[in-house]
């Protein structure tokens, strides 16, 4: 890849006059050997699954095997649709599709892993809600991915994208950083403005910690799918105003790995610390384990 | 770089509940089995770290014993892996260790059948994304996002040269490649990430380059690369 910052790719889309999401296409395209069109085709496959998965989450029974979880999108859709949703049509749809492909994964049903599968909802709500929306076609969703992508490349290889590394902050945030650059570009904000979305998400994501009720990705994991999808599209509303991130992207990301590095492994994903201890948690885990 | 390409961040479709744990421990078995080359009778799984704080609820043992099937990511037998391992004969022993020196999300597996026996260390570094860092002893560092060919042989002035020439002449590449050796002209372990799949008769050719003790080839790429 001729890119490892986001300065690097915002330097290049200037530079060549393209998109983030072309310049993925065809770095990937040279990195492995394969056509653009293979690529891209590939990534259409997974969007596919993504979409399967919102619709699965909203007509199916996501229960999960401990039942600890389960239909809590199908309350807010029911919800919405009887009710003027308080963050508005847009952002509630956006969080409903992220809780459903998030509570499909939780009953392990099939998603895509976005970065990771606990953080799994985010792009696919931001993404199908907007496509309905806006009745863009598949394909520009699919460039959309590719964006998301080239930005999750940057961050992962310079920071980390599993909580057991780097606690929440590096799988939520991550995602929202990668879903505000991508839905932004998608409202055709500039590679700049691309990299501010993603610097704006970032920080606020910064810190977050791991800490799953019994080990399980439901608790806390399913509604902050649900909180990132609306965080990502307020960062590309900023981005898009002229707002820009003070502290650029790659230092806050830099800052997020050095933030994961000091956290303690209490914090990273181990359920020994945070939510999972707290006398709810420690109890849901002693019903589900038999253990505290 | 840990992670190559933009499948590695956007994928791999994949059955719940965690990349690390579900996604990531499916390929770690995967790994294994075919290092193994066929279906071990025995499987002993240690996990340390975050693995093994929480792998009964990420489904972690479900989707090791997945993966010793030789299952995707994405299989929908995945959430029965166990069952289907225990009908297949696999006996499955699954404990947990500590060793903070590893990776948070690291297993060992120990596979064997009859006289053969197999040690894997691997880690789950994140988005299903896995490195194998220790074969039988040999230190070894390969994703699995290349098809890759593990090759067991005794030390000797040349096999390099033979092995990389086979590869020469089908004009198949190799992006990365490592030894390991356990002494001078003793047992040694070559790794090879290619570029492309391997035709079987470059395996075959690789078995009989005198020295060779064992070629295995791995390739979890269907889904990722190709």
């Amino acid at each position: 890849m001729r890119f490892q910052t986001i300065e690097e790719l915002v330097t290049l889309g200037e530079q060549e006059n393209k998109s983030i999401a072309d310049l993925m296409i065809e770095e990937q395209s040279s990195e492995t050997g394969r056509t653009p069109t293979e690529e891209f085709s590939q990534m259409k496959d997974l969007y596919g699954v993504m979409k399967n998965a919102v619709r699965k989450g909203l007509t199916e029974d996501t229960t999960s095997k401990n039942g600890l979880t389960g239909k809590d999108a199908q309350r807010v859709r029911h919800y919405t649709a009887s009710h003027d949703p308080i963050a508005g049509e847009h952002a509630a749809k956006a969080m409903t599709y992220a809780l459903a492909v998030s509570e499909v994964n939780a009953s392990m049903g099939k998603i895509v892993a976005t970065p990771t599968a606990g953080s799994c909802g985010v792009i696919p709500g931001v993404f199908v809600s907007a496509q309905e929306r806006h009745q863009w076609p598949d394909e520009k969703m699919v460039q959309g991915l590719f964006c998301a992508g080239a930005l999750g490349y940057v961050i992962a290889n310079n920071s980390f994208v599993s909580g057991a590394e780097g606690g929440c902050q590096a799988e939520i945030g991550s995602a929202v950083g990668m879903a505000a650059g991508a839905i932004a570009e998608l409202n055709d904000a500039s590679p700049r403005e691309v990299s501010h979305a993603v610097g704006m998400s970032l920080k606020n994501m910064l810190g977050l910690i791991c800490d799953p009720v019994a080990g399980l990705v439901e608790v806390p994991c399913i509604v902050r799918n649900g909180f990132g999808a609306v965080t990502a599209l307020t960062a590309a509303d900023m981005a898009r105003a002229g707002m820009k991130s003070v502290i650029p992207a790659d230092e806050v990301i830099t800052t997020m790995f050095d933030i994961g590095n000091a956290m303690s492994s209490d914090y990273k994903e181990t359920a020994r610390g945070g939510l999972a201890q707290t006398p709810t948690g420690k109890a849901m885990m002693d019903n589900i384990f038999g253990r505290g | 770089m840990k992670f190559k390409d933009v499948f590695s961040i956007i994928g791999p479709a994949m059955v719940g509940p965690s990349s690390s744990h579900t996604a990531g421990a499916v390929r770690l078995g995967r790994i294994a089995r075919q290092l193994f080359g066929k279906q071990p009778e025995k499987a002993a799984v240690t996990f340390y770290g975050s693995f093994a704080e929480t792998y009964q609820g990420h489904g972690t043992d479900i989707a090791v014993a997945g993966g010793l099937l030789n299952f995707d990511t994405d299989d929908k037998k995945i959430p029965n892996s166990l069952n289907i391992a225990k009908n297949n004969g696999i006996n499955l022993i699954f404990s947990k260790e500590t060793g903070s020196h590893l990776h948070p999300n690291t297993a060992r597996l120990c596979l064997s059948a009859a006289s053969r026996h197999l040690n894997v260390t691997g880690s789950s570094i994140g988005g299903g994304n896995v490195q194998i860092v220790n074969i039988n002893g040999f230190d070894v560092s390969f994703t699995g996002l290349y098809p890759t060919l593990v090759i067991t042989y005794r030390d000797r002035p040349g096999m390099v040269a033979e092995i990389s020439g086979l590869l020469w002449e089908k004009q198949v590449n190799i992006s990365h490649m490592e030894v390991d050796r356990k002494g001078r002209s003793g047992e040694a372990m070559m790794v090879m990430e290619i570029d492309d799949p391997l035709p079987e008769e470059v395996v075959s050719k690789i078995g009989s380059v005198s020295g060779t003790e064992s070629v295995r080839k791995v390739d979890i790429t269907k889904g990722v690369l190709s």
